[in-house]
């Protein structure tokens, strides 16, 4: 019983400190990447997470929506901009202050026009386009993915989207790149086609159709770090790991403090079977 | 529910309900007084570890119930507005998507565990076949529960296995059409699938009743495969056998709380986080793990009704396993040849888990390759056919042959000697070494 104790103990233990398995569609080796709150005892960096939509907010959002997440949203427990003072998210001035920046379309009640307000707390991140076909329209064709939950919705979640970000490099020669397209290697797709080199040696990855979006020095922080393509990356994954799933920190403490109820549960339990059992052969 | 009852009622109140009600009565003696084979092993907790899922999922599928819109244009957000703005609903979410998973995990385990100690042999046949239908109706529920998020692997997994009943002659389009409720996979399939995903656990706690009853009627069977033959075989089920499942429950939710916390999403797909899109299929359509094994089995088959076919019979064939197996010996433990069949067909059973998550064409390994550089060796389909093919064979050939040609160890003449069998033959291992 003892060594199936233990057998057990390990096999959780690998579990919980395991990441996720995941390959890159692509069929690429994804670059290393980690961020604070990977792991069971991973914490919550709120600087990286508020750089990150500095990022968001002047690089992606021209194209990207964020339909599912609210500017309350940055003021809640495990938000970059959480602050103790505001229980209330919709109370918290700094996040009202971000909001007050954005109109967001809405109906005058008095009169039924279509007007354009101030945002608040409440309101969601405003979509940079009015429909998809706008959206189409401005991007040659392709729709630029929602980006509430995209960690989550990509094999290798937030080491995929670094790995796409810094990975745009010149296409190898005997490629031909589409106008308006430009080529990833961790992008999915088959290039055969518009290969004209060695017919087994087929670049991996794929085209895709935004451009470079992070180059030195576009985003400048506040808090002073240097602004390079990888820390960009890093910090904009991060905002989209926590904007993915806003409650992952509660989660983890949750399971915590399950666990421990749990493993001192079995031990009671065991305790009890063995002595109810006691002087019974089986 | 079977034998004598012992229960006697102390109060008044008790004494009045059980002349009108026996309900007492019958819990005492089906889970408290109920003579239980006192050598069963851990293998035979999963039983009650299932009661626990059934009950789990029910409880949290009707809170997720609550909160949820079944319409093409809302059922996505609506399971992200319970991950976000629903209080604890990442947690009831992340508990019933796992919790599918652990029942079918939990379910698996009894099954292979009732096959190796001949717990479907007479006279456990209905037994048994109540719990194949169990089975049968845990994957249609899990099934429906996984198109609900409406994300492309809900889609398009929706898309390809009703399109497997439209193999079938004559009536194949009719079933889809009316399944869909339309001509193709739409809101109302939507709709209709969360009202049967709905209706179906209840259907399952029906099945279960009648399961435990049937259990009850038989006796529960034990590692040795032979019955009770007088008090000094089984103890009381309350408190031996209670505190020994309550213990491997809790084990379970370990395990369960490991996922649900810290891994929730290591069993889903990546592709169920973007929203259904019709006309977008993605690139490699996998079902859950728990249903990997029939997709292998299905994709052996170059032919769609020939696969469709196949798949259910792998699943039409335990309903018959009673009358297949020829053997009189009960329990794997004393049949040493049978014992070695039974390990290749769990490790098949794998195998086609395996396979089914893989792309057919993908080679397992390559001895060469030919002068037009096709590689040779064996690639997923053909493995997938070999195990496929020992899958029936070992029920259909190896267990009704078997049984009839074997020569089985010998068996005990009951389970307390079977016990003090054990325990001597262990003393001697310990002074021979």
């Amino acid at each position: 019983m003892l060594g199936k104790g233990f057998a057990i103990a390990a096999v959780v233990a690998l579990l919980v400190s395991a990441p996720p398995a995941f390959a890159s569609s692509s069929g690429g080796e994804l670059k290393q990447f980690s961020l604070s709150t990977d792991g069971p005892f991973g914490r919550f960096d709120a600087a990286q997470v508020q750089r990150g939509y500095k990022v968001y907010r002047e690089v992606c959002a021209a194209c990207h929506s964020m339909n599912l997440v609210s500017f309350r949203n940055l003021g809640q427990p495990d938000g970059p901009f959480y602050d103790e003072k505001y229980k209330n998210p919709n109370d918290n001035a700094y996040v009202k202050a971000i909001s007050k920046d954005y109109n967001v379309p809405d109906i005058d009640t008095e009169t039924g026009d279509v007007i354009q307000r101030p945002a608040t707390p409440a309101d969601r991140f405003p979509n940079p386009y009015p429909n998809e076909y706008a959206a189409r329209a401005g991007n040659g064709g392709a729709l630029p993915p929602d980006l509430s939950i995209i960690t989550k919705a990509r094999e290798g979640g937030p080491a995929y989207i670094y790995s796409l970000l810094t990975s745009y490099h010149d296409a190898p020669k005997g490629l031909e790149v589409p106008a308006g397209k430009y080529y990833n290697p961790y992008m999915a797709g088959d290039l055969s086609s518009f290969w004209s080199g060695d017919k087994d040696k087929v670049p991996v990855g794929g085209f895709i159709a935004m451009a470079p979006p992070l180059v030195v020095d576009k985003v400048s922080f506040d808090d002073g770090t240097k602004s390079t393509l990888e820390q960009q990356a890093s910090d904009v994954v991060a905002f989209l790991d926590w904007a993915a799933e806003p409650k992952a920190g509660e989660r983890k403490r949750t399971g915590f403090a399950v666990l421990i109820y749990l493993v001192l549960f079995a031990g009671l339990l065991y305790a009890s079977y063995r002595r109810v059992w006691k002087g019974v052969k089986h | 529910m079977s034998g004598h009852s012992t229960y006697e009622p102390k109060t008044g109140f008790t004494r009045w309900l059980d002349s009108r009600l026996p309900i007492i009565r019958l819990g005492y003696d089906s889970f408290v007084d109920y003579p239980t084979p006192k050598n069963l092993n851990y293998w035979y907790t999963f039983g009650g570890i299932l009661s626990l899922c059934l009950i789990t999922q029910i409880v949290t599928g009707l809170i997720l119930a609550m909160h949820y819109v079944p319409h093409v244009d809302h059922a996505f957000n609506s399971v992200e507005h319970i991950m976000r703005d629903v209080n604890h609903g990442w947690l009831i979410r992340y508990v019933h998507a796992n919790g599918a998973s652990m029942f079918l995990f939990a379910v698996y385990m009894h099954m292979f565990r009732g096959l190796y100690y001949g717990s479907y042999k007479a006279p456990r046949e209905v037994l048994w076949i109540l719990g194949c239908v169990i089975y049968l109706l845990m994957m249609a529920t899990a099934f429906m529960g996984y198109v609900l998020p409406w994300g492309q692997m809900s889609f398009h997994g929706a898309v390809v296995i009703t399109n497997l009943l439209g193999a079938f002659p004559v009536v194949g389009e009719s079933i889809t059409t009316w399944l869909w409720g339309g001509f193709a996979v739409d809101n109302p399939t939507l709709n209709r699938f969360f009202s049967l995903h709905f209706l179906m656990p209840f259907m399952i706690a029906g099945v279960v009743i009648l399961h435990v009853w049937a259990l009850h009627v038989s006796g529960q069977n034990n590692p040795t495969g032979i019955d009770p033959k007088s008090k000094e075989d089984t103890v009381p089920f309350t408190p031996y056998a209670t505190v020994k499942d309550g213990f491997a429950m809790v084990l379970f939710l370990i395990l369960f709380s490991v996922f649900v916390f810290f891994q929730p999403n290591a069993l889903g797909h990546a592709d169920n986080y973007i929203p259904a899109n019709p006309l977008v299929t993605p690139a490699h359509i996998v079902p859950e793990w728990y249903f990997l094994p029939f997709y292998a089995i299905l994709r052996a088959v170059p032919d769609k009704l020939g696969g469709a076919l196949l798949m259910f019979g792998a699943i039409g064939v335990l309903f018959i396993l009673p009358w297949l197996d020829t053997s009189k010996v009960r329990s794997l433990r004393y049949r040493p040849t049978a014992r070695v069949f039974f390990f290749l067909f769990v490790l098949t059973c794998l195998i086609l888990g395996w396979c089914g998550g893989e792309l057919p064409d993908k080679m397992v390994f390559q001895v060469g390759s030919t002068s037009a550089g096709d590689p040779i060796g064996l690639n997923f389909v053909w493995l997938s056919r070999i195990a496929s093919a020992y899958y029936f064979a070992y029920f259909l050939i190896v267990m009704p042959v078997l049984g009839l040609i074997e020569t089985p160890d010998a068996v005990p003449d009951s389970i307390t000697a079977s016990i003090l069998d054990h325990s001597a033959e262990k003393k001697g291992l310990a002074h021979a070494g």
